[in-house]
């Protein structure tokens, strides 16, 4: 009994010290990039980022305009490819795949997209969009960054109405409400919080997507809102400038790399009030 | 006395014929219309055989209440009676059950049987949206009603519920905020704002405190007359103070069916007689 007992203490104190060491090496990275973008991010931060184009090489001007205004149209035209594909495949899951083999191979398949490391998605929409159309273009990096978001869609969706009660759905059916009534007026409304949540998870995971924009929308050094051709965008452009020797380009690269952590982090803290009602709600 | 009566209840354990206890209101009167008549009445989760050779006749603007432990088929039975099972793959109904001349288990259109015999849950089940909309949401179904016209039919669902005077102040609030009772009273009413002839109730007090429960069952002496109520209960009691007849079920058959003082005093089957009396279930 002693030995049990000392046995259980001493698995106790180790997995503690084990989960205490992994907690404090994560949140000290986690603290140290933030630390660093602050710190060369917040020196960087200049209003002619907002107003301005991105300079020339050579030169000392500082702009960003057209890379905020790229990123925006491409999250905006991932979204509008990416949520009702994502919405609506969520919905046949929980309301008419349930535990079917069908479902549950979706599902499967819908894990591995949601790992799929997004250099692949990147090559995908390469040879989908990029090679027949024949050049780079933002619709070509929006149908990567949708494919990416897709499956975060699906599975917030599907889980979050499957966390509505069966006798809900169950009532509206009594009253002899058609299955299309029963799913717009009453589970997506008794899920909506949730469902929201999992539209700005999957708009924060694809904001800083670098990978599949190299391959697909490139980037464009002028200001471009059309869909069809390269558009400048926040994450390549951050790649690209940090890697070069000019010193405001850097200094560009690091401020972007600010505001992107912070639409993140914003976007973050809009889930988790969303996700907070959705607790509120159960 | 009939001579069904003078018989009492016969049980055959297959098929059963249970007749239906004829003297409801008051003996000597005639007897209300069958609304709902189920006849060999076989139901199946599966494999599983949960409803075994049931005959029963419920009786038009009477109380009607299903008693028996858990696992019966008094929740199945009332599952069928407006086709709840169809949502289900594996479920299937063999037999008739005949509401006013059509047979539920075939009939065509499944929406209008539902708007015809509506059904209260155990947990309350508001829908997430204001206590007006909650009530016009059936209603909406059928009918496409002027705002006025709307509103009226609204107060008028809620008032039969017993409900008018605790909401009419806060009609655009979400329908979640209100006490489990006041709940269950809001499902009442937004099945009745469809106009049902049948009501069927799943148990519809076990989730609630005893003075709510006392508000929905003198609530159901009141529907009654406007539509004939099924009740599914746990609780003896409930069923002895509430209904005109009782159904007693076990083990997925039906054991005995009377006028619910015969029941509950004089039962004639010595299984009705240990349940009520609390050796079983």
């Amino acid at each position: 009994m002693r030995g049990v007992l000392a046995r259980r203490r001493a698995v106790d104190v180790v997995s503690k010290i084990l989960m205490a060491t992994a907690t404090v090496i994560g949140v000290f990275f986690l603290c140290w990039i933030i630390w660093a973008t602050l710190k060369y991010g917040i020196p960087g931060m200049h209003w002619d980022l907002f107003t301005k184009d991105t300079p020339p090489p050579g030169t000392d001007q500082f702009g960003l305009r057209n890379a905020f205004v790229g990123s925006l149209l491409l999250l905006g035209l991932s979204m509008a490819i990416g949520v009702p594909i994502g919405l609506m495949a969520g919905t046949w899951l929980a309301e008419y795949g349930f535990r079917s083999r069908t479902a549950e191979t979706v599902r499967f398949l819908n894990d591995i997209m949601l790992s799929a490391p997004s250099i692949e998605i990147g090559l995908f929409a390469y040879a989908a969009v990029v090679a027949p159309m024949g050049h780079f273009s933002g619709l070509a990096g929006s149908v990567a960054l949708a494919i990416l978001m897709i499956p975060i869609i699906v599975r917030t969706t599907d889980e979050m109405l499957s966390l509505v009660g069966g006798d809900v759905r169950e009532a509206a059916i009594a009253l002899g409400a058609p299955a299309w009534v029963v799913i717009t007026k009453v589970t997506w409304k008794a899920a909506r919080a949730g469902i929201l949540t999992g539209v700005l998870i999957g708009l924060a995971r694809i904001t800083g997507e670098t990978a599949p924009l190299l391959f697909t929308a490139l980037n464009n050094q002028y200001f471009s809102a059309n869909m069809f051709r390269p558009i400048a965008n926040i994450p390549v452009v951050i790649f690209q400038f940090a890697l070069s020797p000019y010193t405001n380009w850097q200094q560009m690269a690091w401020a972007a790399a600010f505001i992107t952590v912070l639409f993140v982090l914003v976007l973050s803290l809009v889930a988790r009030w969303f996700l907070g009602k959705v607790q509120v709600a159960k | 006395m009939t001579a069904d009566q003078s018989e009492g209840i016969r049980m055959v354990s297959a098929p059963l014929s249970v007749k239906p206890p004829d003297t409801a209101q008051s003996s000597g009167a005639t007897p209300a219309p069958v609304k709902i008549a189920a006849r060999n009445l076989n139901f199946y989760y599966g494999k599983f055989h949960a409803v075994k050779n049931v005959n029963v006749e419920i009786r038009q603007n009477v109380v009607t209440a299903f008693i028996g432990p858990s696992g019966c088929g008094k929740s199945t039975l009332l599952r069928i009676f407006n086709r709840m099972y169809d949502l289900y793959p594996r479920q299937r109904a063999e037999g008739e059950v005949i509401l006013d001349g059509q047979n539920i288990l075939t009939v065509k259109s499944i929406r209008q049987l539902r708007s015809k015999v509506g059904m209260v849950f155990q947990k309350p089940t508001p829908f997430p949206m204001s206590i007006h909309e909650n009530i016009a949401f059936g209603i909406r179904l059928y009918e496409k009603l002027p705002r006025s016209e709307m509103d009226d039919r609204v107060r008028h669902a809620l008032t039969k519920a017993g409900l008018w005077d605790e909401v009419k102040n806060k009609l655009n609030q979400s329908g979640l905020g209100l006490s489990g009772g006041q709940q269950q009273r809001l499902c009442i009413a937004r099945a009745l704002a469809v106009n049902p002839e049948v009501l069927l109730l799943d148990e519809p007090c076990s989730a609630l405190d005893p003075l709510s429960t006392s508000k929905i069952e003198e609530l159901l002496f009141e529907l009654k007359e406007a539509c004939t109520i099924v009740i599914v209960t746990h609780n003896m009691q409930q069923a002895a103070r509430a209904s005109d007849n009782t159904a007693f079920m076990l083990e997925g058959t039906l054991i005995e069916y009377s006028e619910t003082s015969k029941l509950f005093t004089t039962p004639s089957d010595p299984r009705t007689e240990a349940y009520i009396t609390g050796r079983f279930g």
